[in-house]
């Protein structure tokens, strides 16, 4: 009797599944996406292929978007909502270029693009975003970002379905030494310009071995004191 | 103007059938220093007198991008110009968010005018007190409009508002039948030319000017102080320039001794073949 009105500490409840949707508003087009920060220059690259489920459904597709002079930003994972975002971001900033007679600087779109992000936290953009450029000192900084806005400055970051595989490869030829060891170091690389697209590239053609959703190219974007340069490399096709 | 019982509200008609208060913010238009605006087959420029309400403090900007392919000069309450220009910016960049075009003028124009509008027909608001020119590009070609705190718009060749705009419009009639055929430059001058008139004894200089363009395949700008000094200084020796050629011209002796009396006060020798410009006194 006593059974109907106390509960039963003992027996555990079978934990309540929430029920498979019909229909998803996401889908993962895929790609990967990576960003080297240096002294004077920043690299933002990202491969051109679109996927859905295991097909291709273009070999040519930006994954980059020039946002400011200054700023440029890649971003894999569901490009029709990462191409709301980019829309978005060009209309903010156009607002503030009315409002303050002067181009964002990286830190600012930075700050910006995380609070775009969180705004929609209980429906987010499925965009994972690396943000490249060269702060208002002319050094390069990379931010990189999770779904819903959370960010970091560092020295390079890799973001997408490639990610597990090139981040390891660029924390061995990267990674500075902790923050816990004084003098500190800044958190950007010793490498060249060029030696940083070098290795842009050897992590691409890598992870195309290995990531069926990396490949056909990679778009690389280098910015520095002289301006924007855009470089394109095959990758494997299959 | 005289005040009478009618003109207090702007929704009460007076007998006559006018609203006086539409009519008395258009006359704050006309209290503001001028703006004038003129167009080419490929340009538009906007030019305005800027006035400092003391020595001490800077002068008001009357000039405002839109948009990449769009500007306007202001004349009148140039704080109700300055949310006007912000509603502008929004429509711009909304119609460009969602269809990856520029936003037509003649289509910004009509949404300023109907905005103006709805002003005149609310009892808790009040027209705005803002006449605008608005210079802009779309696929039919450069177009300059101008808005009016009545809600009424319309498209110019050439035209100007504001203070003493009467004199720069005199010369804008003169003048505007060339101006469809003029470069860039030809264009500004023109513009310069006709602030000068409203300027009437003041010297024209970066100072108490400014200057805007917007033309095919170039984004609306407003030119900076430099390049608009250079622009000033270029009158003045394109002024001479016109006026030794007209002496020294190749045209027949008739037309020169027309064009001299014309000219004025100047020691011209006539007749004697071809005179040098040294010999006259420039």
């Amino acid at each position: 009797m006593s059974m109907v009105f106390a509960p039963c500490l003992t027996e555990t409840t079978a934990p309540t599944t929430h029920a498979q949707p019909a229909w998803s508003p996401y889908d993962n087009n895929g790609g990967t996406c990576v960003a080297i920060a240096g002294e004077d220059y920043c690299v933002i690259a990202a491969d051109t292929r679109m996927s859905t489920g295991f097909s291709i459904l273009i070999r040519n597709y930006s994954k980059i978007h020039q946002i400011t002079e200054k700023s440029v930003l890649a971003s894999s994972g569901f490009q029709a909502d990462i191409r709301a975002l980019q829309k978005n971001l060009d209309a903010r900033h156009q607002i503030y270029q009315h409002q303050h007679n002067k181009q964002m600087s990286c830190p600012a779109m930075a700050q910006l693009l995380s609070n775009t992000l969180y705004y929609k936290r209980f429906f987010p953009y499925y965009a994972f975003n690396v943000l490249g450029g060269l702060d208002n000192e002319g050094r390069g900084c990379v931010y990189s970002y999770d779904a819903v806005g959370s960010y970091e400055r560092s020295g390079y970051s890799s973001q997408g379905t490639g990610m597990q595989l090139i981040m390891p490869v660029l924390d061995n030829q990267l990674k500075s030494a902790s923050p816990l060891v004084l003098p500190l170091q800044k958190s950007t690389t010793p490498l060249s310009e060029f030696e940083a697209v070098d290795l842009v590239k050897d992590t691409f053609a890598s992870a195309a071995e290995r990531d069926i959703y990396t490949g056909d190219a990679v778009e690389i974007v280098i910015i520095n004191r002289e301006g924007v340069r855009r470089e394109l490399m095959d990758l494997k096709r299959d | 103007m005289f005040r009478n019982q009618y003109d207090t509200d702007v929704t009460t008609w007076s007998p006559a059938g006018r609203l006086h208060q539409v009519e008395y913010a258009m006359e704050a238009v006309k209290q503001g220093s001028a703006a004038i605006g003129l167009r080419s087959k490929t340009h538009v420029v906007l030019a305005t007198v800027n006035k400092a309400s003391s020595e001490l403090s800077a002068h008001q900007k009357k000039l405002f991008k839109i948009d990449n392919h769009i500007g306007i000069a202001m004349a009148g309450l140039t704080a109700d110009g300055r949310v006007l220009s912000r509603y502008m910016r929004s429509e711009c960049i909304n119609h460009h968010f969602v269809f990856e075009s520029p936003l037509p003028v003649g289509r910004l124009v009509v949404q300023v005018a109907d905005k103006a509008q709805v002003c005149t027909q609310r009892s808790w608001k009040r027209p705005y007190g803002v006449g605008l020119l608005v210079a802009g590009l779309d696929e039919t070609g450069p177009h300059l409009y101008q808005n009016c705190p009545s809600g009424n718009y319309s498209e110019y060749q050439a035209f100007a508002i504001g203070s003493r705009s009467q004199a720069a419009k005199t010369y804008l009639e003169r003048k505007f039948e060339t101006f469809m055929e003029c470069t860039k430059e030809e264009l500004i001058r023109h513009a310069l030319f006709a602030v000068k008139e409203s300027l009437q004894e003041e010297e024209l200089s970066s100072g108490n000017c400014g200057v805007a363009v917007v033309g095919i395949d170039e984004p609306f700008v407003v030119l900076d102080p430099k390049t608009l000094q250079s622009y000033i200084e270029s009158l003045e020796t394109g002024k001479e320039e016109q006026q030794t050629m007209e002496e020294t011209g190749t045209d027949d002796r008739q037309s020169l001794q027309v064009q001299h009396e014309g000219t004025g006060s100047r020691g011209i020798s006539v007749g004697a073949g071809d005179d040098s410009p040294t010999d006259m006194e420039t």
